[in-house]
Parts: structure tokens; sequence; C-alpha cells
């Protein structure tokens, strides 16, 4: 490991990670979907630049390239793709909470120190430069399971598993310094895939309900 | 070669059929393909029984006795049921519920399923081992909602949230892998996830975090498997897509899962040397039998039964592999060849059974032995033996499971029996009146379009009699070959 790494690169990390933490807190209260997308593509945009970072300190060449598939991808590419998604089928408002949004706020809260607590010993091993992040990309990543909970839009909820992988993505450089390229490309082809097929899939659900509310989609209960 | 071969045919397949798509002979291109597949995966079998266990392209790809049998069984059900498919859905096709253009999708999206289930089973790399398991849920998420019914939109939604969330856990518990295995291996790309590399350092692996990633794996992957409480997309992704797909979802897919979990578990138990994942996987395996079993009773959907029934028989194989040992181990590995090819079976026949009645609520499927007595016997016979009848091959893996949980963990072996006995009754009962029950009146969806199909029934059901045959084979001889692949690989997961 190179250890020269100036104070300021392991602090400009720990901020961005606290960005990153702020931005599912911040998805967590927005009821608009457009806003969900913009909230989307800043996540998306923030590990770009913690990617970005983590390479340069660490000397990983291959990081600089899942930082350009990052920016490419999760700030470019599905967020115009969601958009286009909520413009063609005019689902702009997830005015349905389960749970209203102070209580899902205190629950985001016990989340996040859970998180901090299981990710504790993890990250007194790890000998990345970035090794207190573990626990902000467990936080990310339950946070977001939260808000799929809470949600009753199928775009919110997708906009939930995007955001989860964006934690997941985290984890692995913040842990790991990423991981394999092959990996992340596949991991990557799976996202674009699922964004894809969720695409076709909201209009045949709107076209058989006339709404992208999910509380259609609970005739199948146990009998 | 031969690893390149089982995976480029059905991907070179999924290509060419998504061009073919709408042509007249796409059903049969399908059984070709697959065809080309089972022959592939065949030699790759041969290969393995006379050279033993082999790594390939830049040790990416191996064969080893766990997985190789998976490989055969994969490309075998994948082929039968593709048989199963050209008439069944030919039929569909007749009744107005498919479209041609559907059918290209459906066809295009069989076939890049099988690519990423072989690709899961013969993968050296953790890593792609997840890429797999999540292309195959996403070319089965379209299969399920092929029928475009609300209630298929709702089971196919429910698939792809509950698995995708699953299978991001399985991710972190990647991460987690590759993070220990950084730790001992050192940052050399791609091979600190090779699962041969792995398995040689795995008593080094830092335990506290391969105990954590089990957990991930376990909830993650056993999703896939559909392992009780993470079980809710099962009988609906079952229930509704379908019953070739059903087949191979509960035939192929579950089976995947679980090989996951247990490769992971391999290394865990390795690194961190106590029996926590074990009794995790019997707790896990416990649950899900005796779940199913009282949710069996509840059922009047006939695939959503079966459906269960499945949920009950991956527990039965999780808790054997938590037992471990020679014995379980095998145990274990035979019921997942068994009850795949039964429960494939089963069906086949179950969904020509609700195709011919127009319905799949099973009082209205009534006295089947009369009116078509290929289809009635042959469910009839699937479901004696996944209730695990002598001379069936499930009796086998059941009787060496019950007897070594006595031996070992005498506790839980009346809970088994007791899930057991209760399945059997809920299951044989609703079989035995759809069988045998007396025919009601003509049923009121007999109108002109559903008189047909009884024709295609026959052909459509030598599948299902050949895997019964099959099965009662293993029941009374297992070849040694196989037999000696069970007894490697059992020492392998210890």
């Amino acid at each position: 490991m190179m250890m020269h790494q100036s104070h300021w690169i392991v602090e400009l990390l720990n901020l961005l990670a606290s960005i990153l933490l702020l931005i599912s807190f911040a998805m967590l209260s927005r009821r608009r979907t457009q806003r969900l997308i913009t909230l989307y593509a800043w996540q998306g945009l923030v590990l770009f630049a913690s990617t970005c970072l983590v390479a340069y300190s660490s000397g990983q060449k291959e990081l600089y390239y899942s930082a350009a598939l990052t920016l490419l991808l999760k700030v470019i590419v599905l967020p115009w793709v969601l958009y286009r998604l909520i413009r063609d089928l005019g689902a702009q408002w997830d005015n349905e909470l389960l749970v209203n949004i102070p209580t899902t706020m205190l629950v985001g809260l016990a989340l996040v120190i859970f998180a901090f607590g299981l990710a504790q010993p993890i990250s007194m091993m790890a000998n990345t430069i970035t090794r207190n992040t573990l626990g902000i990309a467990l936080a990310v990543i339950l946070l977001s399971f939260l808000m799929m909970i809470t949600r009753r839009k199928a775009v919110t909820q997708v906009i939930g598993f995007l955001a989860m992988e964006n934690g997941l993505f985290f984890a692995a450089t913040s842990a790991t310094y990423g991981m394999p390229m092959v990996i992340e490309l596949g991991i990557a082809l799976d996202l674009l895939v699922a964004v894809f097929i969720l695409g076709i899939f909201f209009f045949q659900i709107r076209e058989q309900f006339d709404s992208l509310d999910l509380h259609h989609l609970e005739s199948l209960k146990e009998d | 070669m031969e690893i390149f071969l089982v995976l480029s045919i059905p991907l070179a397949g999924a290509l060419l059929l998504a061009f073919f798509g709408a042509r007249r002979f796409v059903a049969q291109l399908n059984i070709c393909v697959s065809f080309a597949t089972l022959v592939a995966a065949a030699w790759l079998v041969v290969r393995v029984a006379h050279h033993g266990p082999f790594l390939a392209g830049h040790e990416q790809f191996f064969v080893d006795s766990f997985n190789v049998f998976l490989v055969a069984l994969t490309a075998f059900v994948g082929f039968t049921t593709a048989i199963f498919s050209r008439s069944y859905m030919h039929v569909e096709q007749l009744h107005g519920r498919v479209g041609p253009r559907r059918m290209r999708l459906y066809h295009s999206m069989y076939q890049l399923f099988m690519a990423a289930m072989l690709l899961a089973l013969l993968t050296n790399n953790m890593g792609l081992l997840w890429v797999a398991m999540e292309a195959a849920t996403l070319s089965t998420v379209l299969l399920v909602s092929l029928y475009r019914t609300r209630a298929s939109l709702e089971a196919a939604w429910k698939y792809f949230i509950l698995c995708g969330v699953g299978i991001a856990q399985a991710l972190f518990g990647t991460i987690l892998l590759y993070f220990a295995a950084e730790q001992t291996l050192g940052h050399e790309g791609m091979s600190a996830l090779l699962w041969t590399h792995l398995n040689a350092v795995k008593s080094q692996l830092e335990p506290r975090v391969m105990g954590l990633a089990f957990v991930f794996f376990l909830v993650g992957y056993g999703t896939k498997a559909g392992l009780a409480p993470l079980h809710n997309w099962l009988p609906d992704a079952h229930g509704e897509s379908p019953s070739p797909v059903s087949a191979v979802l509960s035939g192929l897919l579950l089976n995947v899962g679980l090989y996951a979990v247990i490769r992971c578990k391999v290394l865990v138990v390795g690194s961190i040397g106590s029996s926590l994942p074990s009794h995790m996987l019997m707790g896990f395996g416990m649950f899900s039998i005796l779940l199913a079993a009282f949710f069996l009773w509840r059922q009047r959907d006939i695939k959503r039964l079966f459906a269960y029934s499945s949920i009950e028989h991956m527990g039965l194989i999780a808790f054997a592999f938590g037992i471990g040992g020679p014995i379980a181990n095998f145990a274990a590995m035979l019921h997942m060849v068994v009850h795949s090819l039964t429960k494939s079976s089963i069906f086949f026949s179950a969904g020509c059974a609700s195709q011919n009645a127009g319905t799949q609520q099973m009082e209205e499927i009534r006295g089947l032995a009369d009116t078509s007595p290929a289809l009635g016997w042959s469910l009839m016979l699937g479901s004696l033996a996944i209730l695990g009848m002598p001379p069936f091959g499930v009796f086998t893996s059941e009787f060496l499971m019950i007897t070594t949980a006595i031996r070992l963990h005498p506790w839980t072996a009346p809970l088994l029996l007791v899930g057991l006995g209760v399945a059997f009754a809920a299951i044989f009962s609703r079989v035995q009146s759809m069988v045998f029950g007396e025919s009601a009146a003509p049923s009121p969806s007999n109108d002109d379009v559903s008189h047909k199909p009884v024709a295609a029934a026959t052909p459509a059901m030598i599948p299902a009699f050949l895997h019964l045959a099959m099965v009662v084979m293993l029941g009374l001889y297992i070849p040694p070959v196989l037999a000696e692949w069970f007894r490697a690989a059992a020492r392998l997961i210890g």
C-alpha cells in the first residue's frame, strides 16, 4: 500500500462520503420523482469524484476506468432514461407514502447507527485509506432499502434499487479499491439491462392498470 | 473448449432466436439449440469422467465433481423443457394468449436464461457468479410476465424487486469476500475472487469478515433458492409464468441458487472454523420445510401448490447440506437431481392439465385419469415421486437425509417427519381428486377454443415420463460415475 497520501485526500473523501449519506437522506424526504432522479444523478457524481480520488491516491489505474463508467452510466445514461420514462408515463408525483416522512427519517437515523456498528470491526482491519467510509456505504444501502419499502410507486422503488447499487459500489471502492474490472463491467451491464427491462415493464404495468401505483399489485396474496 | 461450447451455444441460440423469432420453425430451432447444448454438456461430462476436474480460460472457468452433474442436469432439463414447450406454447398460441412477437421474446430469453445458469455453474470467479445470477433473474422477469395479465405482471414485479434486493445483498457479500481475499491473496486483480484460489487459502481468510459475508450470501442467494422466509416471490412467479418457465425456474434456477450458497459455505466454514454457517443452513432449511408444508394446505391453484412443494424441497436440501458429512451431502446432491427431474415433470403435467381445463384452480380440474389418461398418470406418478414414495429416487435421498438427521441431530427428526407428513397429506389429497375425482358436468370454460388442446397433450407428456423414468432409475441404481462425483463433492463440501 502506498501510504504517502496527504491528509487532505482523506478529509476530502470523508467529506464526499458524508455528502453521499446526506443525499440518501434527501432522497428519503423527497416526493417528486424528478427530484429523486436528480438526486440519483448527484449521487453518481459524488461517486465519480470519490472513485477518482481513490484512484489518484492509490495509484490504481483500473479505478479511473470504473470512475468513467460511473460518470457515463450513473450520471448521464440512467438518469436520462429515467427522465424520459417518467415524462412518457406521466409519473411525476409519488404522494402516497406508507410511512410519513419524519418517521422515515427517524428510522433512517437508527439504520445509520446500526450500519456503523456493523461496519466498525471490519473498518478497523481495512488498510485502505478510505476505511472510515465502509459504514457510510452500508448506511446508504440500508437507507435505499428503506426507501424501497416505504414508497409505493414503481419508479420510486427502482430509484431506491439503483441507489442501493450506488451504496454497494461505494462499499467496493472504499473497502477494496474496487472489484476487478471484468466484474464491474458485468455489474454495469446487468444494471443497464435491468433499467431497460424495467422500462418495458412500466409500460406493461401502465397498460394493464392505468397507473404505476403498486397497490394495484397486491392481489396475489396467500389464500 | 467444451466449457466454451456449453456457454456459447445457448448464447448464440438466444441471438439466433431473437433474429428469426417470428418464423414457424422457431420452436424446433429452440429444441435444436437446446439439443446442441446438451451434446456439448455431454462432451464435457465425458471429459470430466475420463480426466477428472479441470480449469479453463485462464482459470476463470472450472468443472469439478460438484458442478459437473448440475451442468449436465441443467442442459438435459433445458432440452426436455424445450420439447415440452413446443407443443405447450403452440396450444397457448392457438388460445391467443401469446402472439408471435412475444414468442420471439420467449424463445430468446429462454436460451439466455440457460446461458446465464450454465455460466453461474461453470464460472470459477465469485464475481462472475454474481453477474450470472443477476442475468438469470433479468432474463426470466419478462418470461414471468409473458401473458401480460395483471396477476403475471404483479408476479414479475415481485420477482424482480425481491430477487433484485436479494441479489444486491449477495453483491455486498461478494465485496466483503473480495475484501477478505485481498488481505491474504493481495491485490492481484482477477485472481482474488477465484474460488479455487480462495479454497486453497480459506483457513487464512479473516473470520469476522467471512462470517458477515456469509450472512449476506445466504440471504442473497438464498432468496434465489426460495428459502423461507425469503420465498415470497416464488409461488407467484411459478404460478403465473408459462408452465415451461415454471418447470425450469423450479427445476433449475433454485438449484443454481443453492449451488451458489454452498460454494460460499465451503469457503466460510474453512475460514471461521465453526459450525455456525451449517446451523444457519439447517435453520433456514427447517423453517422452509415447515412453512411450506403448512402453506400447502391453503393452496387452490395447482401450480402454486407445487411451487410451495419446491420451497419444501429446497428446504430439505439446505437442511441436508447444513448437516454436512459424507452421507447428508450425498443425499442433498442426489435430491437436487431427483427434485429437479421430478418437479419439472410435474410442472409439465400440471401445465397441460390446467391448459386443458382452462383454469389453474384445482377444484375445477377433475377426473384426469378418464379424460386424458397419460396426463392423469404422469401427474399422479410425479406427485407420488415428489412425495418420496419408493422406488422413486426422492425416497432414497429423503431416507438418507432422515436417517442421518436421526443419527446426528435426533431432535430434528420429528420436525422433519411432521413436515413431510403434512406435505404428503396436502398434496396427495389434492392430486388424488384431480386425477381420479368424478369429472363434473362439462366445465363452463369448455367453449370452442379449449377443446383443441386435448390432442396436443400427449406428445408433450413424453418428457414428463422420461423424467419420471430417470427418477425411478436413480431410486434403484445410481450410475457409479455419478455416485463417485457425489462422493467427491461431498468430501469437497465437508
